[in-house]
């Protein structure tokens, strides 16, 4: 009961901030200008589709290289002594204390016609090279802001790991593959799932980054929906439906993750 | 190790890039004071101190003992607010006539616009754009001015009288003007830049820039073809769409305020925008030029508008006259380059600024060869955004294939589901 008293607070603020504007948009997707029903909004989506596999394509890609690149840091980091695990900490956070616009910002000056590698590779005779303005850019720019974010919950698991469990499938002869198969990726398994999604949702609904990198070409449907609010499109009601499909498509792709998930550890 | 290399050179790139920008900036400031100086002989062209003595005979204490707040809502850094080396115009105001200025900024038409149209915001003067103002005039979004009120209404150039958006000119008075026009890289182009047709050069293929909304791009690709930027004529919009497409191959980017730091870099050697931020990439590197357009252009207006249900109503346009003071106009033009609608303010400018077409264009120029956007009809905003959207992105291959894949993702849900249902029975067993 106290318990319950003391999330009220949080509870008042999510049914004023998350509950009724979900509502909302729920409300606006269906309803055209005259506040009467429609569904044409959501029909208009069709036209919006390939955007829509693109930003979730990108994601995918983004999430599966975080993935690959941050397991092995957070494995690394969590086997070290712990004050240079600190130390490490530090510098994977590092990133994150500069302003997520300023990095991104900074990453135009770096891959520009005119950036940093192109006059580096310049004094060589290589280039320039075509590095912005295009879905790989924009890629770089989703993996290098939300990498911290699939580092950090694997980390946090592996440090719980029970070093003994490690040291007895060692002893009873398991090789070091096998370890990582059988004890160590199930039992980070929970950090995983958190990493995954929190580098995929933000990826997927993103809009600053692909208008950065992605020079008005690679346009994801984040830059599609913020267009139709604060853009010269502007139609709030087909821009609450993409939102709306954007959301279902999220917790679509989350359940069915989730599942296979929950599945392999039955296994 | 490579992480922390990466974060420390991104860093450096943060400060350096800050760096440059502090230097410009001093530049300005001392260019622009050296220009002031220079002409000390008037005081309605000193930009730090109001010469009360010099303002219009009008009654600005009217409203002191009221206690308004006055809530405006302008584009930001458009006009001399917290400045250095600007007097700041909202506090002479509130000195002179006791009424406090509540000043918020807005970033784009629509912003303000959706704004007001939710109810959220209560402002009493507002600066839209003129396709914005049509808009809401048509929406019955706008209060009827009172111009009685407003004798400084007549240093209005006559020109921006009775405009397009406006035609009896009851809900606006102008603040400032501009024209789109073509910023290019005197180093990367070797040709004589005339005119919208060297944005489809293929010369400069990969290094071409172009405005990343619907009304510009079309603005300029109807320009090219002769046509009127307000057309509602279907074909010739498709004719403008195909222009464009054609145009896709050479572009590099499509941009809005990104331009400033690509064609500041010398990463793209041609580009359309706003004249007034032009001079300010010019300013800062000094191998830009201009060009303005020979086929014509879009000219833009910017005008005070008093929002419905204003609750201060009078105190608006005692700030709208304020802004017309000849001194205070003349501060303001000072501060955002752009061209001025006052006819006081345009008598007291150096040779310099006039001879600059970016912030003075030739007259004739402007009353022949320039438009200024009007609102279209929602079928017609529709179906540009629509072209837009085919133009920029491709259009879906099959309408089939969203469907399908949602019943393949419930399908391949269900099964994971039965399956696990059936090994638990299994272990059960």
């Amino acid at each position: 009961m106290k318990s319950k008293l003391i999330a009220l607070p949080y509870i008042i603020w999510m049914c004023v901030f998350t509950i009724i504007p979900l509502g909302l948009v729920v409300f606006f997707a269906l309803t055209t200008e005259n506040n009467e029903f429609t569904l044409s909004n959501l029909t208009a989506m069709n036209d919006y589709m390939d955007v829509l596999f693109r930003s979730v394509g990108f994601a995918v890609i983004a999430t599966i290289i975080c993935l690959v690149v941050g397991f092995p840091v957070a494995l690394f980091i969590s086997r070290m002594p712990k004050i240079k695990q600190s130390t490490m900490l530090m510098i994977v956070l590092l990133p994150m204390w500069i302003n997520f616009l300023l990095r991104t910002y900074a990453w135009m000056t770096i891959l520009e016609e005119n950036g940093l590698i192109n006059r580096f590779l310049g004094l060589f005779g290589i280039g320039p090279l075509n590095l912005m303005n295009n879905s790989g850019a924009v890629i770089l720019g989703m993996v290098y802001n939300y990498l911290p974010f699939m580092i950090l919950p694997i980390y946090s698991v592996m440090t719980k790991i029970n070093e003994s469990v490690v040291e007895a499938a060692q002893d009873l002869g398991c090789s070091s593959v096998n370890v990582l198969r059988k004890i160590t990726i199930p039992l980070s398994m929970p950090g995983i799932t958190t990493g995954i999604i929190s580098v995929f949702v933000p990826s997927v609904s993103t809009f600053i980054i692909s208008r950065m990198l992605g020079g008005g070409t690679n346009d994801l449907i984040g830059d599609i929906i913020e267009s139709q609010f604060l853009g010269n499109s502007y139609n709030p009601h087909l821009g609450s439906a993409m939102a709306l499909v954007l959301i279902v498509l999220v917790l679509l792709i989350m359940s069915i993750f989730n599942q296979t998930s929950g599945e392999e550890a039955i296994v | 190790m490579k992480k922390a290399l990466l974060a420390i050179i991104l860093c450096l790139s943060v400060i350096l890039s800050s760096c440059a920008q502090d230097a410009s900036e001093d530049l300005a400031e001392t260019t622009s004071s050296a220009r002031v100086s220079d002409e000390l002989d008037s005081s309605l062209t000193d930009v730090m101190t109001l010469d009360k003595s010099a303002l219009s005979d009008y009654d600005y204490t009217r409203l002191k003992d009221e206690n308004i707040t006055l809530n405006v809502c302008n584009w930001g850094e458009y006009m001399a607010v917290e400045q250095e080396d600007y007097m700041d115009v909202n506090e002479e105001f509130e000195k002179l006539t006791g009424i406090k200025v509540n000043y918020k900024t807005f970033a784009s038409n629509e912003e303000l616009y959706s704004k007001i149209k939710s109810g959220g915001a209560n402002y009493d003067v507002i600066i839209p754009s003129d396709y914005m103002i049509s808009r809401m005039i048509e929406e019955d979004m706008l209060e009827e001015i009172d111009f009685d009120n407003i004798p400084n209404f007549e240093w209005i150039s006559d020109d921006l009288v009775n405009p397009d958006y406006d035609p009896e000119n009851l809900y606006s008075v102008p603040y400032t003007m501009g024209i789109v026009a073509i910023v290019y890289n005197t180093t990367m182009v070797d040709d004589e830049i005339t005119g919208y047709k060297d944005l489809w050069n293929s010369r400069y293929s990969g290094q071409i820039l172009m405005f990343n909304n619907p009304r510009d791009a079309f603005g300029i690709a109807l320009t090219y073809l002769g046509y009127s930027q307000n057309t509602e004529d279907k074909d010739e919009l498709d004719e403008a769409a195909q222009l464009l497409k054609e145009q896709k191959k050479y572009v590099q980017a499509y941009v809005m305020d990104e331009i400033f730091d690509k064609m500041e870099g010398g990463s793209a050697a041609i580009a359309p925008y706003y004249a007034g931020d032009i001079q300010t990439m010019i300013d800062d590197n000094p191998d830009l030029d201009y060009c303005i357009p020979e086929e014509g252009t879009n000219r833009f207006v910017d005008a005070f508008c008093i929002p419905k249900g204003a609750e201060n109503k009078e105190a608006a346009e005692m700030y709208i006259n304020f802004m017309n003071e000849v001194q205070i106009a003349y501060t303001n033009t000072d501060y955002i380059c752009y061209t001025t609608v006052h006819d006081g303010v345009a008598a007291l400018l150096d040779e310099e600024t006039l001879n600059n077409e970016l912030r003075c264009p030739d007259e004739t120029y402007l009353s022949e060869k320039t438009e200024v956007f009007v609102n279209l009809s929602s079928d017609t905003n529709a179906y540009v955004q629509e072209l837009w959207n085919q133009i920029k992105i491709e259009k879906s291959k099959s309408v089939w294939l969203v469907p399908t894949l949602l019943i393949l993702a419930i399908a391949f849900t269900i099964f994971i589901n039965v399956r696990r249902a059936r090994k638990k029975k299994q272990d059960i067993f």
